[in-house]
């Protein structure tokens, strides 16, 4: 059932990247002392003049982003989800939300998932962060081809965008591209209407898997990838309520500040229905990836156990 | 405590020692970073084992210990390495270092074992706690020191200057900062990333009492750390130059050995280089 693995997020970032050099002499792009890790290396080395490595000072990195997008760049600024978010927050809440500066964040290396390094390195409550700073638009794609568009759409939208990717090669999702991608538009992956599973980044190939699980076992899952965590798409939200009657969001992220939580705002404000969370609740440790997935609950089986007592729940309570 | 008197053949001998717990440690981790980890490990056996800093290893949280902060957490095996030297950690821990379900966090962390002094490995922040704890030595009279141990490449978090010039201007001669100036960092070297020089007049120019060594000779080693420890009403630093990958001839000034743990034959051809 596994699906195959496909590049990693921020390595599609990258490539991504450099392709948008090319078309676009507008663009700029910053890195804090890590571009072999959040890939901006390949545009670094076809645009040497448009990429400055500022060294490890990530409050100067978005600070200087905002400079150069205030002087009608698209500026890139790069760093592991965790340090761009926390050490450069002020900045981004008046340099960039409250000035509206055309700063793209994209912070790599997000989740538990980055394995041993640890929780010093782990991105736990960038997307909690980016959302809480408003006219911030937040994405969180869940394969290389899928952050290919993302990262194409965030130069095109005019503000600024935080885009969150990951460190190990994501199971592909999007075998022939993903052309249908628009900030705020869910992606109905698979269609169901006993429970809907949301999810973004790579908790969406886990969704799909716990879905087919489902399925065996007689329920029908619909299957939305919400890779636009705001605008979030509440219309997708609401009709995901109204015709399966409960909902499951699963997210590599503390459950406080994230996906579920937007989710939960909609569903409670639209049309309330039962709900689960397949998430974090505390900081994790190091680990070998697939062992902290395993550990912290992040798995399809966690969000196929969710989505089976939601049912039975809702069943009983129709009894 | 340490009390006994060791002669600097002794300490190069356990810096050696330590250099093999740490590539084995990192070739059974699997990932880590060895570069930074070896070019710091003979300034922490002098301060470990150099009898420079008081310490028990059965009771870690000792108020009247002197404190040692390793702010360029990323270096955490040389850290662990001397932690199990000095028998604060069983040595077989070593080998569980980045394993899930055990305390041996890829980075240091307070969490898990109580002589660590500080949760690090997010850069630019143990040198401010540091000075908080020195500060907190004046208030209580306790007779502690605080040593943090600083990256070339972590000194260009702006942070580090804020705490440079609160410390200076608090006036602590309790707190001494140790830089780790071996001119890599991750991306390349530390000059074409960007600069730090001059950075001896750096530090003076922020108050400090500066020492420059050769961060690989013992005897300027132990002779800095106890210049450190005389009475002053100034915080102090030492510039130590150092050899990033230091003793395992591949890895040295090799900056692919930043983040990358050795295979097994790199592993075998280290020990050899590191025999006794
Ligand atoms: C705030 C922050 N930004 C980025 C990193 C990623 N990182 C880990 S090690 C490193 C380079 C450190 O260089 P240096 O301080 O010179 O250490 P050394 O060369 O001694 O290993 C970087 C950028 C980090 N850990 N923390």
């Amino acid at each position: 059932m596994a699906r195959p693995l496909g590049e990693a997020t921020r390595e599609a970032y990258g490539k991504a990247l450099a392709e948008l050099g090319r078309e676009n002499p507008n663009i700029v792009v910053l890195d804090g002392d890590l571009s072999k890790s959040t890939m901006t290396k390949y545009f670094a080395q076809e645009f040497p003049d448009r990429f400055f490595n500022v060294g490890i000072a990530e409050a100067n990195m978005v600070g200087m982003a905002a400079g150069l997008a205030a002087s009608g760049k698209i500026a890139f600024a790069s760093s592991f989800a965790c340090f761009v978010m926390c050490k450069a927050f002020d900045q981004m809440r008046l340099a960039v939300a409250y000035s509206g500066n055309n700063v793209k964040i994209v912070g790599t290396h997000g989740g538990i998932s980055i394995g041993e390094d640890g929780v010093s390195q782990m991105g736990h409550e960038d997307i909690g962060l980016a959302l809480s700073l408003p006219g911030f638009v937040v994405l969180v794609p869940a394969d290389g081809a899928e952050t290919r568009e993302a990262v194409r759409a965030a130069a095109e939208h005019v503000g600024p965008v935080y885009i969150r990717v990951g460190r190990p090669k994501a199971p592909v999702v999007y075998e022939n591209g993903c052309p249908h991608f628009r900030i705020g538009k869910a992606i109905t992956l698979r269609d169901g209407d006993d429970v809907t599973l949301i999810a973004n980044g790579l908790m969406v190939a886990a969704a799909l898997d716990a879905a087919e699980t489902l399925a065996q076992q007689g329920i029908s899952a619909r299957v939305l990838d919400m890779h636009t965590v705001r605008p979030l798409d509440e219309e997708a939200v609401e009709k995901a309520a109204r015709e399966t009657g409960a909902i499951v969001v699963a997210e590599e992220h503390l459950l406080y500040t994230g996906l579920a939580s937007q989710v939960a705002m909609a569903v409670a404000k639209r049309y309330p229905v039962p709900m689960r969370f397949v998430g974090l609740y505390d900081y994790a440790e190091s680990g070998a990836p697939d062992a902290l997935m395993r550990k912290y609950g992040l798995t399809a089986e966690d969000i196929a156990r969710e989505a089976v007592e939601l049912v039975h729940m809702r069943q009983e309570a129709v009894v | 405590m340490v009390t006994t008197s060791v002669s600097v053949e002794q300490l190069e001998r356990t810096a050696r020692k330590l250099r093999r717990h740490i590539v084995k440690m990192l070739a059974i981790a699997g990932s880590g970073h060895p570069g930074g980890s070896l070019s710091a490990i003979d300034i922490l056996t002098a301060l470990f084992f150099g009898n420079v800093m008081r310490y028990d290893p059965k009771n870690p949280r000792w108020v009247e210990r002197d404190r040692f902060i390793l702010s360029k957490g990323h270096a955490v095996p040389a850290l662990y390495a001397v932690l199990a030297e000095a028998g604060f950690i069983p040595e077989d821990w070593l080998w569980q270092l980045r394993k899930i379900d055990t305390p041996m966090q890829g980075h240091p962390s307070v969490k898990d074992i109580p002589a660590v002094e500080a949760s690090t490995g997010s850069l630019g922040q143990g040198l401010s706690i540091g000075l908080g704890m020195a500060l907190a030595a004046r208030l209580d009279d306790k007779p502690y020191r605080v040593y943090v141990m600083i990256g070339d490449g972590e000194s260009e978090e702006g942070q580090v200057w804020e705490a440079a010039m609160a410390a200076s201007h608090f006036r602590v001669g309790n707190l001494t900062a140790i830089l780790d100036y071996n001119r890599y960092q991750l991306d390349g070297a530390i000059g074409e990333i960007m600069s730090i020089e001059p950075v001896v007049a750096k530090w003076e120019a922020f108050g400090w009492a500066v020492r420059e060594i050769d961060g690989h000779n013992m005897k300027q080693i132990l002779e800095a750390l106890h210049w450190a420890k005389e009475p002053r009403e100034q915080p102090s630093i030492i510039i130590a130059h150092t050899v990033k990958g230091k003793g395992v001839s591949f890895m040295e000034n090799n900056n692919e050995f930043h983040g990358k743990a050795p295979t097994q034959a790199e592993l075998e051809q280290a020990l050899a280089e590191l025999a006794d």
